[in-house]
């Protein structure tokens, strides 16, 4: 439905099937009574409520946790978690930190983007087998759509020392025989037999795990918003601590420029000038700046 | 400048510098696109033309800076009922700092919905269909699917074009016409004649961010580069109605009703109540 009418009959209102609060008196999440329902709850139960509307079991719930503990590395040289320590070096506030880390974590090689990408090819890969295509063909087929598969493959190294503790865990809890976590390692050896150098990341195993829980893609790719979130908190806390300016502090000379030559600017000019004008103080100082 | 080659650098093609002798951590003078910034441009230079140089590495023609000047000033404030200024003034009205204010307005206004992200795939559609109607009318029709699956929402209308809209609004169309009338380019001419034909095919009338797209496309920016420099110039607005907010307080502020739609009865008469 589109069109003034339909905005109309929206104006001053929010209609919401997710529930809200009623100052003074409860608050509901999905049609439960949050302080009843959730009166001894872990925040990982009311978080996968909250997106998928299902209870998970205590095994459940504990491995989606581990899979966000195995991956909080408090490293402020990798990407996502060093803009939190930028901030905390620059004296930025925490929350705009950690808010800045969590949305650059959303990356294309890395942590959120793959997330979708990621459970849906394992999803649609399992949907196509079950009809009768080989792996191979579907490894194949997205390869040549994306030029890779989301989930193998890691941008440093190819070794990913997140996978044998998770899957230990998972064996632990009972949640290690899924057929999407049986898809993910079949994959991983198809791959590792072939001429590919890519072998199973972190965010295939999850992926995997997490599809059989019953998750679907834009589940789990709101479930993994926070993986790294605990990683960063010290990365913003070492940072503040430190003297001000005082993370990867980078001397001019460490901009390896590979662009234009030096040139004037024309005050009026249809284009870039590349004859210097007598009257520029930079023509004085050799192209040195004028001041 | 040799450089040493087992330390780690940032590669750029965009800036320079030279330090000061004392201070291998002050910049002396620093370039851009090979311009001098502070000692030849600074004083001359418009915000637009610097905007031009960093975005496309050559300063622009007049009318190429004149374009982008007019488009800045059309973006530059969406006014408060659009969806990243409201996300901004929320921050404004409850004392959020500044920058979770903007960061609240990229965050909203990147969207597939007068957004980041249908700029850039408005700007995708000029550089596949450029001027050929019949391009357009099987693209207004026939979207091709994103390749690979995605995080973003799949887009809900036709890039450009206003899912909610009558017809082109007044200020759309004085938009176009002051645009095409300074563009270089060929396409926002082209969308000013052939407007009428895009909108039967899209069967919406044209937003501005199908204006700002051809404009874009006028200008030579490529999809990304479009998307990134249209959250920045939107983002003035966003800022001064936080700002303003912040004065009016939050009493002054809408809170809304609510209306739970649920299977419990109980819920709906306490929200009532």
């Amino acid at each position: 439905m589109r069109g003034p009418e339909f905005l109309r009959q929206r104006v001053g209102k929010l209609k919401s099937r997710m529930g809200g609060v009623v100052p003074g008196s409860h608050a509901t999440i999905r049609g439960l009574d949050l302080h009843s329902a959730f009166k001894d709850a872990e925040w990982m139960d009311i978080y996968m409520f909250a997106i998928t509307g299902r209870r998970f079991s205590s095994a459940e719930l504990a491995l989606l946790q581990s899979i966000w503990t195995y991956t909080s590395y408090p490293d402020a040289r990798i990407w996502n978690n060093r803009v939190a320590a930028l901030a905390g070096s620059a004296r930025s506030s925490g929350a705009l930190a950690v808010s800045a880390a969590l949305a650059i974590s959303e990356a294309t090689i890395y942590g959120g983007g793959t997330y979708v990408p990621a459970i849906t090819f394992l999803q649609e890969t399992r949907r196509k087998i079950l009809a009768g295509h080989s792996l191979s063909d579907c490894v194949r087929e997205e390869l040549k759509v994306r030029r890779g598969i989301a989930g193998y493959g890691r941008p440093l190294t190819s070794k990913d020392e997140r996978i044998i503790p998770l899957l230990d865990r998972a064996g632990e809890l009972g949640l290690d025989r899924g057929p999407h976590l049986a898809l993910v390692l079949q994959i991983d050896h198809y791959l590792a037999q072939s001429r590919l150098r890519m072998r199973k990341n972190f965010a295939a195993v999850a992926a995997g795990l997490v599809a059989d829980l019953g998750v679907s893609p834009r589940e789990f790719y709101l479930y993994g918003f926070p993986t790294f979130l605990a990683g960063m908190l010290p990365c913003y806390l070492e940072a503040t601590d430190e003297p001000e300016g005082a993370l990867f502090p980078i001397p001019c000379e460490d901009i390896a420029y590979a662009g234009r030559e030096k040139r004037f600017w024309a005050k009026k000019h249809n284009h870039a000038q590349m004859d210097p004008a007598p009257e520029s103080p930079a023509v004085n100082a050799g192209m040195t700046s004028g001041e | 400048m040799s450089q040493d080659t087992t330390k780690e650098v940032i590669h750029s093609r965009i800036w320079q510098e030279e330090a000061e002798a004392d201070n291998p951590f002050a910049a002396r003078v620093a370039w851009c696109h090979g311009f001098d910034v502070y000692g030849d441009m600074l004083g001359k230079a418009r915000w637009v033309e610097m905007l031009h140089l960093l975005f496309r590495g050559e300063a622009p023609s007049e009318e190429a800076a004149q374009l982008l000047e007019s488009l800045a000033v059309a973006l530059a404030n969406p006014g408060p009922r659009d969806p990243s200024v409201h996300a901004a003034m929320c921050g404004g009205t409850g004392g959020s700092p500044a920058a979770a204010a903007l960061m609240a307005a990229l965050a909203v206004g990147a969207g597939n919905l007068f957004g980041g992200h249908e700029i850039l795939l408005a700007v995708q559609d000029w550089s596949d269909c450029g001027t050929d109607i019949e391009a357009w009318r099987n693209r207004l029709s026939n979207r091709p699917p994103a390749v690979g699956a995605s995080a973003w929402p799949k887009p809900e209308h036709p890039p450009g074009f206003d899912p909610h809209g009558v017809q082109a609004t007044l200020i759309v169309r004085q938009t176009l016409t002051c645009l095409a009338g300074l563009s270089p380019g060929a396409h926002l001419p082209w969308l000013k004649e052939m407007r009428p034909d895009l909108e039967t095919a899209a069967g919406l009338p044209l937003s501005l961010t199908g204006v700002t797209a051809a404009a874009f496309a006028d200008l030579g920016f490529a999809p990304e580069q479009a998307e990134t420099l249209h959250l920045i110039l939107r983002l003035p607005g966003a800022a001064v109605h936080a700002l303003e907010q912040w004065e009016f307080g939050h009493k002054k502020f809408p809170f809304y009703q609510i209306e739970f739609e649920t299977d419990h009865p109980d819920q709906s008469q306490e929200a009532e109540a």
